[in-house]
């Protein structure tokens, strides 16, 4: 019998895998985060960029979905005029959940230079944030390296979303 | 001796002032000096009342009454001058009490441009000129949302780049640059509702804010303190350790680094 005793704690050349619905779960999450495909200026076409071949995001398992519904991700890509506030929220709102929300560059970050009447000073007024990513714009890189930040947190998360406390408010 | 000065508020005062600066000014040359400005000029006179005329950068340049801009485009139009290919204003209200407001027409035939400057104030309304140009159209729009100037007979006069339930017209110099209070809460509100005013809190534009109190976002190198800790009563300062790892300098002997360990 000693030569098919299994040795749980390692299972090598086994066909067995011993985890946690956590980590099974994020695991999931993690490598599969489609963004929502939506631009809103200039850093818009980094994003492109990040998406298209040369970049590569379809490696991250990131794939870019026309729908709210079919999205987990949204890259809020851009300035944000007060205009236009309320329409990107109604798209997080249309997410399912779980969502997590990327604010990419200084004007997405802090309103940036736009420091007028008619920006949002900061996306985190209107939506919570996951990862603010600094830059003006941003090069497809550190969208990766934003994204890759991303997946390392949905990892260090609970599978079950209402044990996450974000540092914003999740209003509504 | 010198005259006496006091130099209190010498710190206030500009530091440089150019005694010798002038300001610039565009040359303008007479109407009459063009041909094809001139016969455009006359036919314009015969159907109105041209207070102002001459040429600037190359432009003919019509001060006409508010009241005749429709007659004086439409003369322009017949003179050959077929696209209107800007309209909007200019606030002179602090210094004169008045909008002026241009008309920029082009000839693609004659390769010339003619501006038309009328004032109204802000209590009167101008006549549209969309009847003689399609392009007035969201023009005129933009001339009401930017200005607050009305535009009689307007087929669809509406804001054009702020939102419908804007208040204020941004182009205004009253109208502040980081805008008014409906401004800064717009999004806000919209969104949320005025409740939420308190639980989101005003606008930052402040990019060198430090709060020190805010442990989310903000550490000071010695007062490190937990993530979100209330700091109101006071901090505890952090012990700095460095590493003591000996350096190892390849440029000295080993007998040197044996001694020093």
């Amino acid at each position: 019998m000693a030569q098919h005793q299994i040795n749980y704690a390692s299972s090598a050349g086994l066909p067995l895998a011993l985890t946690t619905v956590d980590k099974l779960v994020n695991w999931g999450r993690s490598n599969s985060l489609w963004p929502l495909t939506y631009g809103l200026a200039c850093c818009a076409i980094e994003m492109m960029a990040s998406g298209g071949s040369r970049y590569d995001f379809d490696r991250f398992g990131t794939i870019f979905r026309a729908s709210p519904r079919q999205a987990d991700v949204m890259i809020l890509a851009g300035t944000l005029s007060k205009k236009h506030a309320e329409f990107a929220r109604r798209l997080y709102d249309q997410m399912t959940e779980p969502k997590w929300v990327i604010s990419m560059g200084s004007c997405a970050n802090t309103g940036g230079m736009f420091n007028t009447y008619a920006t949002v000073q900061g996306v985190d007024r209107i939506v919570p944030v996951d990862i603010y990513l600094p830059g003006c714009a941003p090069r497809p890189e550190t969208l990766q390296y934003a994204l890759m930040m991303l997946q390392k947190k949905i990892r260090s998360e609970s599978a079950n979303m209402k044990n996450n406390t974000k540092q914003n408010l999740r209003l509504v | 001796m010198r005259k006496y000065t006091p130099k209190d508020s010498v710190q206030k005062k500009a530091y440089y002032t150019d005694r010798f600066w002038v300001a610039p000014k565009v040359p303008t040359s007479s109407v009459a000096t063009d041909e094809s400005f001139s016969a455009t000029l006359e036919s314009v006179s015969k159907v109105v009342e041209v207070k102002e005329s001459y040429i600037q950068l190359s432009q003919m340049v019509l001060k006409i009454d508010a009241k005749d801009n429709i007659k004086t485009l439409q003369a322009l139009k017949d003179d050959g001058y077929d696209m209107c290919s800007e309209l909007s204003a200019t606030d002179y209200l602090a210094r004169d009490g008045e909008f002026e407001i241009f008309y920029q027409m082009l000839s693609v035939s004659k390769a010339k441009r003619v501006r038309v400057l009328c004032r109204i104030k802000p209590t009167e309304a101008i006549e549209s000129t969309v009847p003689l140009f399609k392009s007035a159209n969201f023009a005129e729009r933009e001339m009401y949302d930017m200005f607050g100037i009305y535009v009689n007979n307007h087929p669809y006069l509406k804001r054009l780049i702020m939102p419908d339930d804007w208040s204020g017209h941004p182009l205004l110099k009253t109208y502040p640059l980081q805008g008014d209070e409906t401004a800064s809460w717009y999004e806000v509100d919209k969104i949320f509702g005025k409740e939420y005013r308190d639980v989101i809190g005003p606008e930052n534009r402040d990019p060198a804010k430090i709060d020190r109190y805010d442990t989310k976002r903000f550490s000071r190198v010695g007062y490190e303190v937990g993530f979100g800790t209330d700091i109101s009563q006071g901090e505890s300062e952090t012990k700095i350790e460095y590493s003591t790892t000996i350096l190892v300098d390849y440029n000295k002997s080993q007998k040197q680094l044996k001694e020093r360990k």
